[in-house]
């Protein structure tokens, strides 16, 4: 079947199986592979792109269901050499080790951001609470969202409008 | 690698179209909302469907509303859109007590009330809520619809009283005067399913409890209402002892099964623990001690 849809601002249109997940068609069909593909069982969260803005786990959803829709992944966060808030963030206060997690955990940081521009860190805490780090202990990764969050630009990426 | 085995995948564009495609492509289609429990089956090829009816276009299914005497949800309504709801909070705090508990907030942002109940997982916690709530699930075909309560709804594990050329839309739940409603979940880590869980809701006036139902869930074949329990709180004043009381008659009629989430002894004394907690708190807020 043929899919259409709008990657990190790009069309893209593609003759697909119905049975293929939305991550593999990212990372094996796009070649995107900046999305991780891990527990492939909805539980660890690296898989995590946004949809329509809004944080949904990849390996979990077909890409026949994200025909029509707008998908950002870890590569759109970046526009025209200039980083993300949140990847700034990331880098300023250490929000990675390995980086398995941390395309997942940017976008969910970058949706939270554009619907809550101060979060408090518990809500940080719950944002991400879907989402398993096996280095950081977390707490850098808080401290980088909210770096992010003391250092807005009028970046609006991932923002369903 | 975990990959489904094929299928047929089409995009309903109305409720119509979706039963219209149900109905030809009979026992072999299966509706595809959130696909949070439908996609995992499938990978791990426990379900087989040989065509998927998406139905995530359909708006219509996507509501939370106040009809006179009750408030009705479309079926299409997501985990997420259920925890932010003030109108539900204000009518129904159970419901944000419980979505603060399922899973975690992505997976909320795709799980659907429809699929959830339509899941029939043992587990499942607006199943619970809903038994809780003594909700009833309106169920179309190309015959028109038809009201289903809870009790109804669940035939079995994993089974429902939807039929192969049947969708659930819409589900009911009555408003009535001096409620109160509460949930308690026990879970091994943040996110996951309940060991055991247990919602409590009572409808009071002049500090009596005159109707009060409970909603288990993972203590037996299927979420379940224990009638011995709506009989104890007709008519009964509350207080601590009670409570108590009310705890030990759950526990003594449920039937948990020991697996890997605990054995049938602990999970008896969650169904006692988490039915007093949930009563005590339901009270409290049917009298308006607490939010
Ligand atoms: C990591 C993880 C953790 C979870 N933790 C919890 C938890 O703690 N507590 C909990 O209760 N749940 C939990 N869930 C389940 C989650 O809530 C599911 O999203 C939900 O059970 C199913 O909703 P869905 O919209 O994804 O349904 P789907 O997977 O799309 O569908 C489920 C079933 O319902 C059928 N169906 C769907 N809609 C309709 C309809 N309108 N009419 C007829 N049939 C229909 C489908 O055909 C399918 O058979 C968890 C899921 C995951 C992935
Ligand atoms: S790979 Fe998708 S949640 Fe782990
Ligand atoms: S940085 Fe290694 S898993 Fe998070």
């Amino acid at each position: 079947m043929q899919v259409t849809m709008t990657i990190n601002g790009q069309e893209v249109s593609e003759e697909i199986e119905p049975r293929l997940l939305l991550v593999h068609f990212i990372r094996d069909q796009l070649g995107l592979t900046g999305t991780h593909w891990g527990c492939d069982t909805s539980n660890c969260g690296t898989c995590v792109v946004l949809i329509d803005g809004e944080p949904v786990k990849s390996c979990t959803q077909l890409a026949a269901m994200a025909s029509g829709h707008d998908i950002t992944t870890v590569e759109g966060l970046e526009v025209d050499g200039e980083l993300d808030p949140v990847q700034e963030g990331f880098m300023q206060c250490h929000g990675l080790q390995c980086g398995f997690c941390t395309p997942g955990m940017m976008l969910t940081a970058r949706a939270l951001l554009n619907a809550d521009p101060d979060p408090s860190e518990e809500v940080i805490r719950e944002a991400i609470s879907g989402q398993i780090c096996r280095c950081t202990g977390y707490s850098t990764i808080v401290r980088s969202i909210q770096w992010a969050a003391d250092h807005e630009t009028d970046v609006s990426v991932g923002s369903a409008s | 690698m975990q990959v489904p085995a094929p299928f047929e995948y089409e995009r309903a564009t109305s409720v119509e179209h979706a039963i219209a495609l149900r109905t030809q492509l009979g026992e072999e289609a299966r509706f595809i909302a959130g696909g949070h429990s439908l996609l995992p089956m499938m990978k791990l090829r426990l379900a087989n469907p040989e065509y998927l009816i998406d139905i995530n276009d359909l708006d219509e299914l996507f509501y939370i509303t106040r009809a006179d005497d009750e408030i009705r949800i479309g079926a299409m309504t997501r985990h997420r859109e259920l925890l932010d709801s003030d109108l539900l909070a204000e009518h129904f705090p159970i419901f944000r007590d419980a979505e603060k508990v399922i899973a975690d907030p992505v997976v909320r942002n795709r799980g659907t009330l429809g699929g959830s109940l339509c899941q029939a997982d043992p587990s499942e916690d607006l199943s619970a809520v809903c038994t809780t709530l003594d909700a009833s699930c309106v169920i179309k075909s190309t015959d028109g619809e038809r009201i289903v309560s809870m009790q109804d709804f669940h035939v079995g594990p994993y089974e429902t009283a939807v039929g192969d050329t049947e969708m659930l839309t819409e589900i009911r739940i009555p408003l009535k005067a001096g409620g109160g409603s509460a949930y308690e979940k026990v879970e091994r880590r943040a996110g996951d399913w309940a060991v055991v869980s247990s919602g409590v809701a009572v409808w009071m006036s002049n500090g009596t409890i005159d109707d009060g139902r409970v909603g288990l869930a993972a203590v037996g074949p299927n979420t379940t209402s224990i009638g011995p329990v709506a009989e104890a709180l007709r008519g009964a004043a509350p207080s601590e002892e009670f409570y108590e009381q009310v705890g030990e008659i759950a526990a003594a009629n449920c039937s948990p099964q020991t697996d890997q989430r605990g054995t049938a002894a602990y999970k008896t004394h969650l169904a006692k623990e988490l039915t007093r907690r949930s009563l005590r708190r339901a009270v409290a807020r049917a009298q308006g001690q607490e939010a």
